[in-house]
C-alpha cells in the first residue's frame, strides 16, 4: 500500500508543482483575508484571543479551497478507474490524498504565518512559535483527515462546491475551538504565556478518532 | 482423449445483470470466453456494452447471476483479478497535466511494474519523441496510443477494449495491433461500432439491445447483416 | 415489514404522552427559582436526549448497512436521522424559549450544551442535501451511510470539546445532577423521557412503513408496466430506493 500511496502523492505534487493552482490560491486567499479582517475589525494589530481567532479561521477557510478540488482530477480524468484497476489496497488513496492535503497546508502556512505576524499580530511571534508549530501540526492532521473524507464525499455530489463547505465546517469546529484556546495565551500582548496542554490533548483525540474512522470507512466511497 | 483444458475460461457469465437505481442496464447475459479468444460486443448506445465491460473490469459489481473472470468469482475474488486485466475505456484515463511518460510511470508504480516497460511501450507506438509533452497537448489519436500503452503496461491476461481503434489512423492501428490485436494472443472483449472490422477480429459475437442479449454466436456463424439487425 | 407492533406502540405512545403531560401539569411541583416556566424542561431535555441518541442510532444502522449491504438498514438510518433532526430543531427552539424566559436572552453562547447541540444540528442538516445531491441511488445510500458514521463519531467529540471550552455554565446539567432533582420532579422527568422515546420510535416506524409501502408500490407499478423486474436487485429483500 505504501508504494501505491507514494505513487499517488508523487503524482499529485507533480501536478501541483507544474500547474500551481491550489497553493498559490490558498496563499492569496489567506493574505486577502488578513487584509479584510484588518478593515472589518478596524484594528491595526491583534493579540490574544482575537489574534488566534482570526488566524485559525483564515486557515480553515483557505483549506476549504484545497479540499473542494482534492479529488476532482480523479473524478474527471478517470483517475478513480485507473486506481481501482490496480492491485492495491484502496485505503492507499485515502492516505495519499491526506498527505497531499497536509503538504498543501504546510506550504500555505509557511507563508501565512509570517504574513500574519507582519500584518496583524501585535506582540512578537517568536515566543509563540514552538507552541504554534505544535498546534499547527495537530490541526493540519485533523484537517487532512476530515478534509480528505469530505472531499471524497463531495466529489460525487451534484453541487460539489456547495456541499463541501457546509459539510466541512461543522466537523472542524472542535478543531477551531481547540486551536484557538490553545494558542490565544501564546499571543498575548504581555508576552507568550504557557500553552494549555489539554487542548493539544483534545486535538490529538480528534485526530486519532477521525483518523481511525476515516481509515475504516474510506473504502466504501470507492466501491461500486 | 482430449486433455481437459487446465486454464480456466477467461470470462464465464451466467445470467448476469446489473441495475443503476431503477434502471436495469444489463440482464440475462451468459457467455463463455476461452483464453486467447476474442469476443466482439455490438449494440446501440445505451444497450449495456459499457456496463458489461466495467463488470468484467471489476469496476462494477454484478447485481444478479454469476460472473467469473480468469476463473475468479466476482465480486468476492475481484481483488485477485486486478492487475491481470487491462481496460481501454472510452476515456483515456490519463492525467492531462502530466506527460505520457509521467502517466505511464505513475501506472507502472501503481502496478509494481518496472518503469522501463513504459519506455519500451512508448517506443513501440512511436511516441518516444513526444513523450514529455503534457497529454492535453496531444491529439486524440496520440492520446489514444498512450492509453493503449497504459492498458497493456502490466501485461494483462484479459483485455477489455472499448472502441480501441477510434481516433487512430491506419498506420497507428497497425502499430498497436501487436499490443492489443489478435497477434497479442490475449483473451479479448472488444466493443466496436465498425461491424465488419469487429466481426473480422472476433471468434464470438454478442449483440445487446436494451441490456438483453439478442445475439450470441460464433463469429463464423453470423454475417454482417445479422449484426446490423441488432441496431434496429 | 417494518410495521410489526405499530398499533401497540401507537397506543403506548398516546398513553405515555398523556401520562407525562398529566404529571407535568398536575403532579410535578413548581420549581423554586424559575416557577412555572421551568416545566418546559420536561419537554426540552427529553427532546435533546432522544434526538442525540437517534443520531447515534442512525450512525449504527449506517455502519450495519455498509457491512451487510442490506438496504433495510439504510432506510432505518435515514429515518432515524431525519426524525432526530426534527427533534433537534424542537430542542433548539424550546431551549431558546426557556433561555429567554429564564435568563432573558434568546441565545446564550455560555451554554456548552446548547452550543454543542447547535453544531450537531448544523452537521446533520447537511445529511439530506448530501443525500439528494447524489443521483445514483446505490452510491447515494453508501455515501450517506459513510457520512452518518462519521457524524455519529463526531457527536461525543463535539460535546466534549465544547464543554471543555466553556468555563462557567449556567445551563442546568440534568443528567449529572439527577440526584439533585427532588423525587416528584425526577419521576416526571423519567416518564417524560420514556414518553418521548416511545413517541420517537413510533414515529420512526410510521415513516418506515410508509416509505416501504411507496417503494413496493413503485415496484409493482413497474412490474405492471412490463419493465424488467426479473432481476432480484440488489440481492436482498430490502427496499431498493429511497
Amino acid at each position: 500500500m505504501t508504494r501505491a500511496a507514494a505513487a499517488i502523492v508523487r503524482k499529485d505534487l507533480l501536478v501541483e508543482l507544474r500547474t500551481g493552482e491550489a497553493v498559490p490560491a490558498m496563499v492569496l486567499f489567506s493574505l486577502s483575508t488578513f487584509v479584510i479582517f484588518h478593515f472589518a475589525l478596524d484594528r491595526d494589530s491583534l493579540s490574544g484571543e482575537l489574534a488566534a481567532g482570526v488566524f485559525w479561521v483564515t486557515l480553515l477557510f483557505a483549506s476549504v479551497l484545497a479540499i473542494g478540488r482534492l479529488f476532482v482530477p480523479e473524478r474527471e480524468q478517470g483517475g478513480f478507474d485507473g486506481f481501482l484497476l490496480a492491485p492495491v489496497d484502496r485505503t492507499a488513496m485515502f492516505v495519499a490524498k491526506a498527505i497531499v492535503l497536509l503538504c498543501f497546508l504546510v506550504a500555505v502556512e509557511i507563508v501565512a504565518v509570517p504574513a500574519f505576524a507582519i500584518l496583524l499580530l501585535g506582540p512578537s511571534p517568536w515566543g509563540a512559535l514552538p507552541g504554534l508549530i505544535a498546534t499547527l501540526v495537530l490541526v493540519d492532521l485533523g484537517v487532512a483527515v476530515i478534509g480528505t473524507l469530505v472531499g471524497a464525499l463531495g466529489v460525487q455530489a451534484r453541487a460539489r462546491d456547495l456541499i463541501v463547505p457546509i459539510l466541512l465546517l461543522p466537523l472542524l469546529i472542535p478543531v477551531v475551538i481547540a486551536a484557538a484556546r490553545a494558542t490565544s495565551p501564546l499571543l498575548l500582548e504581555a508576552g507568550a504565556g504557557a500553552l494549555p496542554g489539554r487542548w493539544l490533548g483534545v486535538l490529538a483525540l480528534y485526530d486519532l478518532t477521525f483518523g481511525l474512522v476515516a481509515y475504516a470507512i474510506f473504502d466504501f466511497l470507492l466501491e461500486d | 482423449m482430449a486433455a481437459a483444458d487446465a486454464a480456466p475460461a477467461a470470462v464465464e457469465l451466467h445470467d448476469v445483470g446489473r441495475a443503476y437505481g431503477d434502471r436495469v442496464a444489463l440482464s440475462g447475459v451468459s457467455l463463455r470466453l476461452e483464453p486467447g479468444r476474442t469476443l466482439a460486443v455490438f449494440g446501440a448506445n445505451g444497450a449495456g456494452k459499457t456496463t458489461l465491460l466495467r463488470i468484467l473490469a471489476t469496476l462494477l459489481r454484478p447485481h444478479a447471476g454469476d460472473a467469473r473472470v480468469l476463473g475468479l468469482e466476482l465480486p468476492r475474488e475481484a481483488w485477485k483479478a486486478r492487475g491481470r486485466i487491462g481496460l481501454l475505456a472510452h476515456e483515456p484515463l490519463l492525467y492531462r497535466d502530466l506527460s505520457a511518460r509521467e502517466n505511464l510511470r505513475f501506472h507502472a508504480r501503481l502496478h509494481d511494474v518496472p518503469l522501463q516497460r513504459g519506455e519500451a511501450l512508448l517506443d513501440a507506438v512511436g511516441l518516444a519523441r513526444r513523450a514529455d509533452e503534457p497529454v492535453r497537448d496531444l491529439s486524440r489519436g496520440l492520446a489514444q496510443r498512450v492509453a493503449i500503452c497504459r492498458a497493456v503496461l502490466h501485461e494483462p491476461e484479459l483485455l477489455l477494449l472499448d472502441e480501441p481503434l477510434a481516433n487512430l489512423d491506419p498506420a497507428a492501428a497497425e502499430t498497436v495491433d501487436g499490443l492489443i490485436g489478435r497477434p497479442a494472443g490475449l483473451a479479448r472483449v472488444l466493443i466496436s461500432h465498425d461491424v465488419e472490422a469487429g466481426l473480422a477480429e472476433a471468434d464470438q459475437v454478442l449483440g445487446l439491445r436494451g441490456g438483453r442479449p439478442v445475439l450470441l454466436a460464433g463469429a463464423s456463424e453470423v454475417g454482417v447483416a445479422d449484426v446490423r439487425g441488432i441496431y434496429r | 415489514m417494518f410495521g410489526r407492533g405499530l398499533r401497540l406502540l401507537s397506543i403506548l405512545s398516546v398513553v405515555l404522552v398523556t401520562g407525562a403531560f398529566a404529571l407535568v401539569f398536575f403532579y410535578a411541583p413548581n420549581d423554586a427559582d424559575q416557577g412555572f416556566l421551568q416545566k418546559i424542561f420536561y419537554l426540552h431535555v427529553p427532546l435533546a436526549i432522544v434526538s442525540l441518541c437517534g443520531f447515534v442510532a442512525g450512525g449504527v444502522y449506517a455502519a450495519r448497512f455498509l457491512r451487510s449491504g442490506d438496504r433495510a438498514h439504510d432506510l432505518r438510518s435515514y429515518v432515524a436521522i431525519h426524525m432526530s433532526l426534527i427533534l433537534a430543531v424542537a430542542t433548539l427552539v424550546t431551549g431558546s424559549i426557556w433561555a429567554r424566559a429564564s435568563w432573558g436572552h434568546w441565545w446564550l453562547w455560555d451554554e456548552p450544551t446548547l452550543v454543542a447541540f447547535l453544531i450537531v444540528f448544523l452537521l446533520y442538516a447537511c445529511y439530506q442535501p448530501l443525500r439528494f445531491s447524489i443521483e445514483d441511488r446505490d452510491r447515494q445510500a453508501r455515501y450517506a451511510a459513510v457520512f452518518a458514521v462519521v457524524a455519529g463519531a463526531f457527536v461525543p467529540i463535539n460535546f466534549l470539546s465544547v464543554r471543555f471550552a466553556q468555563r462557567a455554565t449556567t445551563h442546568p446539567r440534568v443528567l449529572g445532577q439527577s440526584d439533585a432533582l427532588p423525587g416528584p420532579m425526577l419521576l416526571t422527568f423519567l416518564v417524560s423521557l420514556l414518553a418521548m422515546t416511545v413517541l420517537y420510535v413510533t414515529l420512526c416506524k410510521y415513516e418506515l412503513t410508509s416509505k416501504h409501502a411507496s417503494i413496493r408500490l413503485a415496484q409493482l407499478r413497474r412490474r405492471l408496466a412490463g419493465d424488467d423486474d426479473l432481476l432480484a436487485l440488489p440481492r436482498s429483500a430490502a427496499p431498493q430506493e429511497l
